[in-house]
């Protein structure tokens, strides 16, 4: 069954405002943040407003609520990825900090100088420098996958990069400038039969389709909430159980300790062992709903209509002459359409659609060498969520037109 | 917001007047805006009594920063070195005769952060050299 737009985008109370008077929102940038629905708003403003109270150790009623809240949200998001335990579920603050974790506890306990760990070169930011500092303080290796001019994975390159044992395959599920989905199961496996531990950045991938982590056999997948209509300030790290029992501790401080003397400490266990400090309680509720929420709408039908919109956006995109969408063919992408404008930088694209409400982003979008890959600085990119309708698509190409205009 | 696009940018954007890179110059400076990757090159040749002779940019980047670039060149033409340090923010927004926000704002001002950076000789091309 499709999906109900309108009932759809009525649940997003921000896609009803107007960017200035007579000038609806046309939202084109949930790729680098998702709008919320209501159910979102008001599970974080109901904890406020309710069961406000810190987690664990707390005998009273507002405690107790507050600690069901946040742990019952751990457990709707481990089962939306299917984990086999919410235990293996590690709140931190984003897929940055996943990442970080990783490269910090991981990585330090298990990696030596000439290690190799192999990354690809479509990577955000966030999955090349934790390695790249990792590199200049143990000496490791990096060796990259290289994109292929359709902007799709080598993989007989990746098959010789294997031969060179790697300890860690780390790589994107799917490219948030090309939109790419990459095969994460068969790179999964490659890695495995060559003895390397693997790690998928999740942040454009479990949003927007379902993502099995038993099924993938990922070793860690890392993702954020404010890219699947949650909050901000939370995001998740899985890891397989036997890793992140033998894993040192990451950040130290109160809730991740099990006993602490004036010179010595236990880890807690799993997840509070990676969980120091006071967490982000009401985003992780607001998470927890966001996960109801999509749920509730069906991953499957999310990706469907994302499919729909991005086929459609790129085939009328490519009709404007002096455009020219970069990544693969719409079969092997998912809801994100990066392009140029021959003779407009994208800073000027971005800024001329705005003046109609159209949000796109402009720049490199913090994956500067995939940029540089294809000779360009940056690119506009829209892209799309499951609220996003065909004539937002078309308001986007009118838009552009007016660009065309405006540069004759 | 339509102003942001007047003729006169489009214009020096399209068919800049002063971009180039004078060989031999006194004083040449380039950096990147990180956000958008946009770049620019200031080369200026100085004469006796210190003041600006010529004066070229080069670089990429979007409409704001490529023509902010050419009315910046252009007004510092026959402007002692001392007059130049003390060009500011106001004055690259007269230029432009347009308001910005904080985004574009970057855009429009990387040409006089180079330029200073340069005149002062300094290694890098702070922010606060154009508050």
């Amino acid at each position: 069954m499709g999906l109900d737009i309108t009932r759809i985008r009525a649940d997003f109370p921000i896609l009803n405002r107007e960017a200035r008077s007579g000038v609806p929102v046309v939202y084109l940038d949930s790729t680098a943040t998702a709008q919320k629905p209501t159910a979102v708003i008001e599970a974080m403003d109901a904890f406020y407003r309710r069961s406000n109270a810190n987690i664990h150790r707390g005998i009273h009623t507002l405690a107790e609520e507050a600690t069901a809240m946040y742990e019952g949200a751990r457990e709707k998001i481990a089962r939306f990825v299917n984990a086999p335990s919410a235990k293996q579920v590690i709140y931190t603050r984003n897929t940055t900090e996943s990442i970080n974790l990783v490269a910090y506890t991981w990585a330090r306990a298990n990696l030596k100088s000439d290690d190799l760990v192999i990354l690809t070169e479509m990577e955000h930011h966030s999955n090349l420098v934790p390695w790249q500092m990792l590199k200049a303080e143990r000496g490791i290796r990096l060796e990259f996958i290289p994109v292929t001019e359709e902007g799709l994975l080598d993989l007989d390159e990746y098959r010789a990069l294997l031969d060179q044992s790697p300890k860690l395959v780390s790589f994107t599920h799917m490219s948030n400038v090309l939109g790419t989905i990459n095969p994460a199961e068969e790179i999964i496996r490659l890695a495995h039969e060559a003895g390397a531990i693997t790690l998928v950045d999740g942040a454009q991938s479990v949003p927007h389709f379902p993502v099995d982590v038993q099924k993938l056999d990922v070793d860690f997948l890392a993702f954020s909430a404010h890219k699947m209509v949650g909050p901000t300030g939370i995001g998740i790290l899985y890891g397989k159980r036997g890793l992140l029992e033998e894993m040192p501790s990451f950040l130290g401080g109160g809730d991740m300790i099990k006993t602490v003397h004036l010179r010595e400490f236990t880890p807690n266990s799993l997840p509070h062992k990676f969980e120091a400090g006071t967490p982000a309680i009401a985003e992780a509720i607001g998470f927890g709903a966001a996960v109801d929420y999509l749920t509730s709408v069906g991953m499957d039908t999310i990706a469907a209509h994302e499919h729909e919109i991005t086929e459609y956006a790129i085939e009328r995109l490519e009709e404007v002459p002096g455009v020219k969408v970069f990544g693969p063919s719409v079969q092997h992408k998912g809801g994100v359409a990066a392009f140029t404008f021959d003779g407009v930088h994208p800073h000027d694209v971005a800024q001329i659609l705005d003046q109609d409400g159209i949000a796109v982003r402009a720049g490199h979008h913090c994956a500067q060498p995939l940029h540089e890959k294809f000779g360009i600085t940056a690119t506009s990119r829209a892209s799309f969520y499951l609220y996003n309708t065909r004539e937002e698509v078309d308001k986007m190409i009118e838009g552009i037109y007016k660009v065309k205009e405006i540069f004759g | 917001m339509d102003d942001l696009y007047r003729e006169q940018i489009i214009e020096r954007y399209k068919s800049p007047q002063y971009r180039g890179h004078l060989d031999p110059h006194d004083i040449q400076f380039e950096d990147d805006n990180p956000l958008c990757g946009d770049h620019i090159e200031i080369t200026i040749r100085v004469n006796g009594d210190d003041k600006v002779a010529e004066a070229a940019f080069d670089g990429k980047g979007c409409a704001i920063s490529q023509a902010s670039a050419d009315l910046l060149i252009e007004s510092i033409h026959g402007k002692s070195l001392e007059e130049v340090k003390a060009l500011g923010k106001e004055d690259v927004l007269d230029l432009l005769g347009i308001d910005l926000g904080p985004v574009r704002l970057k855009c429009a001002l990387l040409s006089l952060k180079v330029l200073k950076a340069g005149v002062y000789g300094l290694g890098e091309a702070t922010d606060d050299l154009v508050d």
